[in-house]
């Protein structure tokens, strides 16, 4: 196939370093680590004993190597586990953040500056390993409703913290969920009140900024009985030669009729065209339907990262409670990604559904990993998955792996397969008609893709497809 | 608007067209005939500039620019436009988005104003009034699920949209039956104009029967064997290709 194979990538438009100084706990990784961070924070004692009892397990855990990835070991001595810039800012007042901070979220147009916000989302910003800036608190207060850093809710709101942090994801679950739990420094907490909608989008954007260091957030939000959230997070890092780590943990309850819906649009930085250096994203994201009638929606865009490994799950625990996962994932370059979702059901006539879309261009491997299990208890359990996989040119790969277990005979399930190639006959026509070769590219990924994008938040669909737009730049020639 | 000198074309290594000379005058429509295998959809694929065949030798010049020289999206902006005798089907991308991509695409390579949805919507709704079509391809995602007589419609609506100057028909008439047959012609004699000039290319006379072409040429193995009026075109559906091929091979 003649036209279809060049490969000129763009460069990763997010790549810039912010020159601000940190301070940086050097690197390495022991009890005392685990202490110093905690005590940076200020926690209770219920949380550094908490994150000693995951250190001590984490160092009886293998690292997994059952993913369909392929890279060198990690030091877990080499990196630092914690950086934050030194001027930061006193609780509640933002106009003392760090010019050089709210100038690198606008590059990433992402405004915390009071004037410039995005109506109609709070954010939280993130950078390495702290909270630089939450927006709306105020607002968002008037309804009940928490959003803030997770340290902060800590202090703040142990009893709820106590109560949920680790009941979704237990602080021995895998081995980046371990790691993540002795050594997580910052991320969001948002707590729902009981028959609450919450009035504007909830949105995290994480940016790792230094180098050496890994990033390890923990995210945790509760939707109490009838409430509803909408929750996005993205991210970016600079373009760097070293492949850095970020290990995060997202836990979400939602209890009786609640909604939580959970979007990411994911770009970190992908490595280059030799596949040095990017972000090895191995992250543990699990949701629980504890209620009933409750209602978990995970939508996923994926398109940076050298690596990924991410199944967003969820326990269907209520009776009548459903699970969603949506998912784009993009490969391109040399990036590798293993994505896919767990679906537990517990409850009765619990729902699940899946819809999970691979693009593999370049020399990019996308595999699609999914659990559906259905419990003893489920009686007449659905589910219904899909995994479609498109491949732009020859050098690229696409696997699926669905497994299934099933323990109730009354289980209704579908799974549905596809694999197709952007083919030359595909472009010709759209050229035929006067669009560009890149324009017809990114048309035929878009519609591919059209059944998640509609899932997104509408601010964040036009993002979203636009950056298809970019990690496929110059897939065809 | 359209002449072809010499043209000799290969694909993966063997040659399909092997001197082909064809004349096109402005408002012009010539049908070009012949049998299986003999180069008519290699002739038009090529002249829209498909990236699979290879020209190796000739010239195509249109409108006085060198066609050969063109990608195929310029060209298509030019207002070449050729209806596919296999049109693709694009998922999850709606008719209607679809060809308002396209006509912005060519709006703004003549340098006038891209259309909005809704102005879209009025182009479309008179271009369907103008054709006497009703509009019921346009919000289903691109040629998915169409049947055979639908997605040779859709080439004909796309083109009336898309005003082009010069408009190649490949065997637009194949697999329909004669109702669907007519009114695609119907379509395209409404769209016949003064300043657009149509090539058609078609294995069996009937579509001609509908829309009466001003010459008819016969290709056969590679190259134009004969060339005449539409009584060309009743001599060949009564007497076969045969007697003219033996006559290439002797020329």
């Amino acid at each position: 196939m003649t036209g279809i194979e060049a490969q000129v990538q763009q460069p990763y438009k997010y790549g810039f370093v912010t020159d601000i100084e940190s301070d940086v706990v050097p690197p390495g990784l022991s009890e005392d680590v685990v202490r110093l961070i905690s005590a940076k924070k200020g926690e209770p004692a219920w949380m550094v004993d908490w994150r000693l009892k995951a250190y001590r397990n984490w160092l009886k855990m293998d690292e997994p190597h059952w993913p369909n990835v392929q890279y060198g070991p990690i030091d877990y001595q080499a990196i630092s586990y914690y950086a934050a810039p030194k001027k930061l800012p006193k609780l509640d007042s933002l106009d003392q953040v760090d010019p050089k901070l709210v100038a690198t979220f606008e590059k990433l147009g992402i405004p915390i500056e009071e004037q410039k916000r995005l109506t109609g989302v709070a954010v939280d910003a993130v950078f390495d390993s702290v909270s630089v800036a939450t927006t709306f608190q105020a607002e968002l207060a008037k309804y009940g409703v928490i959003f803030c850093p997770i340290s902060e809710a800590i202090r703040k709101h142990p009893e709820l913290v106590q109560k949920y942090l680790g009941t979704v994801v237990p602080h021995n679950d895998n081995f980046f969920a371990a790691l993540n739990t002795a050594v997580f420094t910052d991320g969001s907490f948002v707590y729902v009140p009981k028959g609450v909608r919450c009035p504007m989008e909830l949105s995290t954007y994480f940016r790792i900024n230094a180098s050496s260091t890994g990033q390890f957030e923990r995210t945790l939000i509760i939707a109490d009985e009838g409430s509803y959230v909408s929750y996005l997070e993205g991210c970016s890092a600079p373009m760097r030669d070293e492949n850095q780590l970020h290990a995060a943990v997202v836990e979400l309850v939602a209890l009786g009729n609640a909604t939580i819906k959970y979007s990411t649009i994911q770009n970190w930085y992908p490595g280059d065209e030799e596949g040095k250096g990017g972000i090895y994203n191995f992250v543990t994201k699990r949701g629980k339907c504890a209620g009933k009638n409750s209602k978990i929606s995970w939508t996923q865009v994926e398109t940076g990262s050298a690596i990924t490994w991410k199944y967003p799950g969820c326990i269907l625990q209520g009776d009548n409670s459903i699970g969603e996962f949506y998912s784009v994932a993009v490969t391109s370059r040399r990036q590798q990604a293993d994505t896919g979702t767990k679906m537990i059901h517990l409850g009765k006539n619990t729902r699940s559904t899946i819809v999970s879309k691979g693009i593999s261009a370049g020399r990019g491997q996308n595999t699609y990993r999914g659990l559906v299990k259905i419990m003893k208890g489920a009686e007449d359990a659905r589910n219904y998955s899909q995994c479609d996989s498109m491949l732009i040119g020859d050098q690229c790969g696409a696997h699926t792996f669905p497994y299934i277990d099933v323990r109730n005979s009354s289980a209704i399930m579908e799974h549905e397969a596809s694999t197709s190639k952007i083919g030359e006959d595909q472009i010709f026509y759209l050229r035929q008609r006067g669009l560009s070769a890149e324009d017809a590219v990114s048309m035929i990924v878009n519609g591919f893709c059209k059944e998640v994008f509609k899932e997104l938040p509408m601010e964040f669909a036009v993002e979203a497809t636009r950056l298809l737009g970019i990690s496929l730049e110059g897939s065809v020639g | 608007m359209l002449e072809v000198r010499g043209l000799h074309v290969a694909v993966n290594g063997t040659e399909i067209l092997r001197g082909v000379d064809l004349t096109v005058k402005t408002g012009e429509v010539h049908a070009i005939m012949g049998p299986n295998g003999s180069g008519k959809s290699t002739l038009a694929q090529v002249l829209a500039g498909h990236p699979a065949y290879t020209v190796t030798s000739g010239t195509a010049t249109y409108e006085g620019k060198d066609l050969l020289a063109l990608k195929p999206e310029e060209r298509a902006r030019e207002g070449l436009f050729l209806a596919f005798q296999y049109p693709v089907e694009i998922r999850g991308i709606t008719n209607s988005y679809f060809l308002r991509s396209a006509v912005n695409a060519i709006r703004k390579h003549r340098g006038q104003e891209e259309l909005d949805p809704l102005d879209f919507l009025q182009v479309l709704e008179d271009k369907l009034k103008e054709i006497g079509w009703d509009d019921t391809l346009m919000n289903r995602p691109v040629n998915e699920g169409f049947s055979g007589g639908e997605k040779k419609r859709n080439e004909i609506l796309q083109l009336a949209v898309l005003e082009p100057r010069l408009a190649l028909l490949d065997e637009t008439d194949s697999g329909l039956d004669i109702d669907a047959l007519k009114t695609v012609a119907q379509a395209v004699n409404k769209l016949r104009a003064p300043d657009r000039s149509f090539v058609i290319v078609t294995h069996y006379q009937r579509l001609l029967n509908f829309i009466k072409p001003d010459v008819v040429h016969v290709l056969a193995d590679g190259r134009i064997v004969k060339s005449g009026g539409p009584e060309l075109a009743h001599e060949l559906e009564a007497k076969g290709y045969d007697w003219l091929r033996a006559g290439a091979m002797v020329s």
